[in-house]
């Protein structure tokens, strides 16, 4: 089968990471790179890639339609708003690394055939793709769970300018999708750029307010969901099994980046792509079979 | 005239993790009804990481923020209402829109001193809805004064009114304030505030020299009523100025009585110099009157700060304590006057 054709619309952090993990990919080949500044450390990293780039961000797609299936889009949120129904107009399967919550939310080790079926899908954020799984596990065994919390702590280093100018859109989105995904009435996400050098790895803390925990069962979701995330990214670590102590569950994540655009402390950026190639793969697969 | 100084008062945000975040929405309404028209600029409310931090991680608030604004609003008539809130933790939807819609004043938002571009969206947001708002660069001793600079100026393009600094670890000595404050002034626009904490006993001396380099907000707390070793206490800065003959609008009796009446007592918080002391000191009072300060306040029904005072004036020295009773009860003849027209007269 030859491999589907995909576009990249952002040269960030997110895009070229993407990129990188693009090239590794047995079904999708990038067939565009595009942007908006041709020196742009993200556009001249694709450069000596020998990927085709463009300078003229999503007019690129709209004058070449034919150059792509699958869109990846690693702007912004505001950005995503004003590309959504233009990408949805050329038909193409979109999939929005922004935390825009335009399309369905994504997080592939929970929903993915479901997104599959849509023409638009989210990714919600690196926060809620490393936490939101270790959630539903906890959910899975406790629907009654009262209450969700995150904490994402990401280097500032890994946090490129998107990011930054997306922190409320960030915050908002990971919380919404705690609450869609385990059903849970109230939850809490707090994200914190931590500016150390050495950059510090991608942690993360998940808090569940659950009355009478059944804590070997919940240990037991947890480790399982760990299994399956290690499967589409490979640096995923539950750092702290689930305690329970002082009325909470309390759980640890790290990401150890693969090291593909940035050093292995922007697991941040693993997390996401790994699971926008995920389910771009998938759906790759499923075109390719028809 | 109006004093070219503002005072932020945080005691109701930053003490709220003296307390665990169980400030009692009776206090918030208590402390704000007092405090009106002591001559504050504003009053900061909430949380103490701010709005939308009341979370497992930090702590959970005893009161929902939205109960904490209504409470403040209800009682501020004259001094304006403030909040702050530190991106990550709160959002537009969640915490802005709803604090705005409760009718607050003053928005102050924070991030690390290194982070200034998370706070992008919610300043901008803010200004274009008319709020006054400022940047908050927390941890300041962290970065150098050209860093913080070039933060401060993000914060300035993205339209705040001004940038408080904090030392959020109380880890500046003064020359590191001067070095900060002073190049921030220098080279932007922006009103420029310090928040001290107070973990070497530099609080007050920080916010001095913080004043002598150019900032004009002084962002603290009565009693120095905040998170770890406290902030610098409002109350001693404002008496401080007030003996500088820089601050008249202010009504430090009522400060004093504040610190008393609901930090001391109502809080049960005893950190920090206590009313006598500080008045003591600025009367230039031997410290050790005290008790007998006390005592003829009690037995000649006066206010003991009044009795410091006339003791100042009357450049009295240790070993006079005979003095103190022949005050007090001169000073329970006279007529009842304004408190703080007596204190400005007092030391002029």
């Amino acid at each position: 089968m030859s491999k589907v054709k995909v576009a990249i619309i952002g040269t960030g952090n997110i895009g070229t990471d993407l990129l990188v993990k693009i090239q590794r990919s047995s079904v999708l080949e990038c067939f565009l790179f595009t942007g908006r500044n041709y020196d742009s450390p993200g556009m001249r990293f694709a450069a000596n890639l020998g990927v085709p780039l463009s300078d003229q961000s999503i007019d690129a797609i709209i004058t070449d339609p034919d150059c792509c299936d699958i869109v990846f889009d690693a702007t912004s949120a505001a950005v995503h708003l004003v590309h959504a129904p233009i990408l949805k107009g050329l038909s193409k399967f979109t999939v929005d690394l922004t935390p825009s919550l335009v399309g369905e939310m994504c997080i592939p080790v929970i929903n993915l055939e479901e997104c599959l079926t849509k023409d638009n899908v989210n990714m919600v954020t690196c926060g809620g793709q490393a936490t939101v799984p270790i959630a539903y596990a906890i959910a899975s065994v406790h629907p009654d769970t009262e209450y969700f919390e995150i904490v994402a702590s990401i280097s500032s280093k890994s946090a490129g300018p998107g990011t930054r100018a997306n922190i409320d859109e960030f915050t908002q989105t990971t919380k919404d999708a705690l609450i869609k995904f385990t059903g849970v009435k109230n939850a809490k996400a707090i994200i914190t750029l931590n500016p150390a050098n050495p950059p510090v790895l991608m942690h993360n803390t998940i808090y569940a307010l659950v009355g009478n925990p059944n804590m070997p069962e919940i240990c037991r979701s947890v480790k399982n969901m760990e299994k399956r995330i290690q499967e589409y990214v490979p640096g995923y670590r539950v750092t702290l099994d689930p305690v329970y102590e002082n009325g909470r569950i309390t759980t640890m994540v790290t990401v150890v980046g693969r090291g593909d655009y940035l050093p292995e402390y922007s697991g941040n950026l693993d997390i996401i792509t790994c699971a926008a190639i995920q389910i771009a793969e998938k759906y790759a697969m499923r075109e390719g079979a028809r | 005239m109006k004093d070219d100084i503002l005072l932020f008062d945080a005691t109701l945000r930053d003490g709220s993790h003296a307390v665990k975040h169980q400030i009692g929405i009776d206090i918030f309404a208590e402390y704000c009804r007092q405090i009106d028209d002591a001559g504050l600029y504003c009053v900061i409310v909430g949380h103490g990481n701010g709005l939308g931090a009341s979370s497992l991680q930090v702590g959970l608030s005893k009161h929902t923020d939205e109960e904490i604004i209504r409470a403040a609003r209800a009682n501020l008539k004259t001094t304006r209402l403030g909040v702050y809130m530190i991106p990550g933790f709160g959002t537009i939807t969640d915490n802005l829109e709803p604090a705005m819609e409760a009718g607050v004043d003053v928005f102050k938002i924070g991030c690390h001193c290194t982070e200034a571009d998370t706070t992008r969206e919610h300043i901008e947001f803010l200004v274009k809805n008319n709020k006054e708002t400022y940047g908050v660069l927390m941890m300041s001793h962290m970065v150098t004064p050209e860093v913080l600079l070039e933060q401060a100026r993000k914060m300035s393009t993205y339209g705040a009114r001004g940038v408080v600094v904090m030392d959020s670890a109380g880890a500046m000595l003064p020359d590191d304030v001067k070095a900060r404050i002073g190049n921030l002034s220098r080279n932007t626009d922006l009103l420029i505030g310090f928040h001290a904490h107070n973990n070497m006993s530099m609080a007050v001396a920080n916010t001095m020299a913080a004043l002598d380099s150019g900032a004009s907000i002084i962002d603290g707390t009565l009693r120095g009523f905040g998170a770890g070793a406290g902030n610098c206490p409002l109350e001693i800065a404002c008496a401080i100025l007030q003996k500088q003959g820089k601050l008249s609008d202010v009504n430090l009796y009522k400060l004093m009585d504040i610190c008393d009446d609901i930090i001391e007592k109502k809080l049960n918080y005893t950190q920090g110099i206590s009313t006598l002391s500080l008045i003591s000191g600025m009367s230039g009072v031997f410290s050790a009157f005290s008790e007998h300060v006390k005592r003829a306040s009690v037995r000649f029904g006066v206010d003991p700060r009044d009795i410091f005072i006339e003791l100042g004036k009357r450049k009295v020295i240790g070993g006079q304590e005979d003095m103190v009773v022949d005050v007090a009860m001169n000073l329970s003849q006279k007529n009842k006057i304004d408190d703080t027209s007596y204190l400005l007269e007092s030391l002029l």
